[in-house]
């Protein structure tokens, strides 16, 4: 594994707010990472630093081994940026936009229409970018972000605006380039999406990093209940066994938060009884960060 | 260098693309032709050859419009961009900033060269057509006429950058952009002339006129364009013939308003987080 970001002891201050407290992480090669947090919890401002456009006020950002504030321009020709709300020139085409961009990137003219193709903008490439919709901008966005092949992506929240159909096709496109080992960084807020996506999952809060693993870790590691919800059959009584206390929910349905050594012995015990339906919901992405951030607010006090 | 190259470009596809050149060119030609064959009107075919009095209409018109026009496109270069996010893209590229601001303005200045160039030049042009008899002084007079509006241009374009890195938002550059004009092209001249009024050459110099004189690029401009042949059938002649200064010094001084601001933008937008 070739790590291609790595922050240490980054710290980002703002005149009296500080931003950045204190991260550090690191990115591999061949890897999706999302950035998880609420809004102005730093993902923004940790992004910024990684492309150099922000200077750490501490600590140090090295991006494919160089420092992208002060390092040669090289490093940049390798990344791609999708920005939360990526706004082009209206007046230009999607191929005269993706022209300058790849100009200035030093990357193949030839790649525009194979890229335009790919996210859907073949037929709108030369129809001004005045005319697109949201979802057409963000797309063209992430065309200009894939010019040049790069190393590393670093895409802020860049789900939003698009529809599910190409929400999918995005995520698709992002396993094909894990596959060619890139390193894809990508900010969310929008938990539920990341579910079997995100190899890793990086959460912070208020400037501060609170968790980093795969879903699976975290998910061990914050010991959330899964709930079992079952509909029992017309007659049967409404109680079940196992010693435990099932909550009555609208009449004939029954319902648990089971610990995670607890779960396969409910489990039994509902299938004793006759049952009609029965659900299992593992505890979700949004539990587990409302866990890891509530964890956070407590240490804070 | 290919980067400043591939930003000027964008720069001026963008102009074409929403008509500022077209804009620019047709006002100018607009009012050179018409300067041009309703100025002549009252000359007749007395004295002051007929392209010697379109170059005096022409850069009194020049130094209102050119300002206002540079400014116009320039206020907005980076403060605009920030708004709209599209810097913030930009910068994420393999491109120093340095490189940016030197990109647009001469991607700004060849939009403004060629505006005035074949504005003015259409103007000269149908003079010529019409069968005027212009002599070769002349000509040479226009040619400074339309490289010193160039440079009027490049001087304003690089005051309207520095204000555009200075300020958090558009509109304060637009309303800056804007007192700078009123004062450089109207304020200061008036305010000159008064303390020459008052003064009556007691402690104004010639010396400290030539001085007051380069310090508002517009006074250069105006005194090469005045003070030769041309300038005595204007209102300057007389101005010029006090202040002192060689065409060296003025075109130094309109180089310095260009370099300066330029430089001071540059290093502005340089330390400028986003």
């Amino acid at each position: 594994m070739t790590t291609t970001i790595e922050l240490s002891g980054v710290s980002k201050s703002f005149g009296a707010i500080e931003a950045v407290k204190d991260v550090s992480f690191s990115l591999e090669a061949g890897e999706i990472v999302a950035l998880v947090g609420h809004n102005g919890a730093g993902k923004t401002t940790l992004i910024k630093m990684m492309l150099g456009l922000l200077r750490p006020t501490a600590g140090a950002v090295r991006v494919l081994g160089e420092d992208p504030a002060t390092g040669s321009a090289e490093v940049r020709t390798r990344l791609g940026y999708l920005p939360e709300n990526v706004s082009f020139n209206p007046a230009l085409t999607g191929t005269e936009t993706l022209r300058f961009y790849a100009a200035l990137k030093r990357a193949g003219r030839d790649q525009i229409p194979g890229l335009l193709d790919r996210v859907g903008l073949a037929a709108a490439a030369n129809r001004r970018v005045r005319t697109y919709s949201k979802g057409m901008r963000q797309r063209l966005g992430l065309a200009q972000a894939l010019l040049g092949q790069p190393k590393v992506l670093l895409l802020d929240e860049p789900t939003t605006g698009l529809d599910p159909a190409s929400r999918r096709d995005f995520y698709r496109f992002l396993d094909e380039l894990r596959d060619t080992g890139s390193t894809i960084l990508l900010s969310s807020h929008a938990l539920s999406e990341l579910e079997g996506r995100a190899d890793r999952v990086v959460i912070v809060g208020r400037g501060v990093k609170i968790a980093d693993g795969t879903l699976d870790e975290l998910r061990r590691i914050a010991r959330l209940p899964t709930r079992i919800r079952v509909k029992l059959a017309e007659g049967e009584e409404r109680r079940l066994d196992g010693g435990r206390d099932w909550r009555a929910v609208n009449g004939h349905m029954l319902e648990i938060d089971a610990a995670p050594e607890d779960k396969v012995e409910l489990l039994r015990a509902a299938m004793r009884a006759e049952i009609a339906d029965l659900d299992v919901t593992p505890p979700t992405l949004d539990e587990l960060y409302a866990h890891f951030q509530d964890i956070e607010r407590e240490a804070g006090r | 260098m290919s980067t400043i190259l591939v930003i000027a470009e964008k720069e001026i596809r963008e102009g074409l693309r929403n008509r500022w050149v077209l804009a620019t060119t047709l006002l100018l030609a607009t009012l050179a032709l018409s300067l041009t064959f309703l100025g002549s009107a009252p000359t007749g075919n007395v004295g002051a050859g007929a392209l010697d009095v379109v170059i005096v209409s022409l850069s009194s018109l020049s130094v209102f419009l050119v300002p206002l026009i540079a400014l116009l496109i320039s206020h907005d270069a980076v403060v605009g961009e920030m708004e709209r996010g599209t810097m913030l893209l930009l910068l994420s590229y393999p491109v120093k900033r340095w490189q940016v601001v030197l990109g647009k303005f001469l991607g700004h200045l060849a939009i403004l060269a060629f505006s005035t160039l074949v504005g003015y030049g259409v103007a000269a042009a149908a003079l010529g057509l019409t069968g005027g008899d212009i002599g070769r002084e002349s000509w040479a007079a226009f040619a400074s006429l339309i490289g010193s509006s160039v440079l009027l241009g490049a001087v304003f374009v690089a005051i309207g950058y520095l204000v555009s890195a200075l300020v958090g938002e558009r509109s304060t550059a637009g309303g800056i952009a804007i007192g700078i004009w009123l004062v450089l092209v109207l304020v200061y001249d008036m305010a000159l002339l008064g303390l020459l009024v008052v003064d009556q050459g007691r402690t104004v110099t010639g010396g400290m006129l030539n001085v007051l004189l380069l310090l508002n690029p517009t006074d250069a401009y105006r005194l090469i364009n005045l003070g030769g042949t041309a300038g005595a059938i204007s209102g300057m002649g007389g101005v010029a013939d006090i202040a002192t200064l060689a065409p060296a010094a003025l075109l130094a001084a309109l180089l310095a308003w260009a370099a300066i601001p330029l430089a001071a933008a540059i290093l502005v937008f340089s330390r400028r987080e986003l």
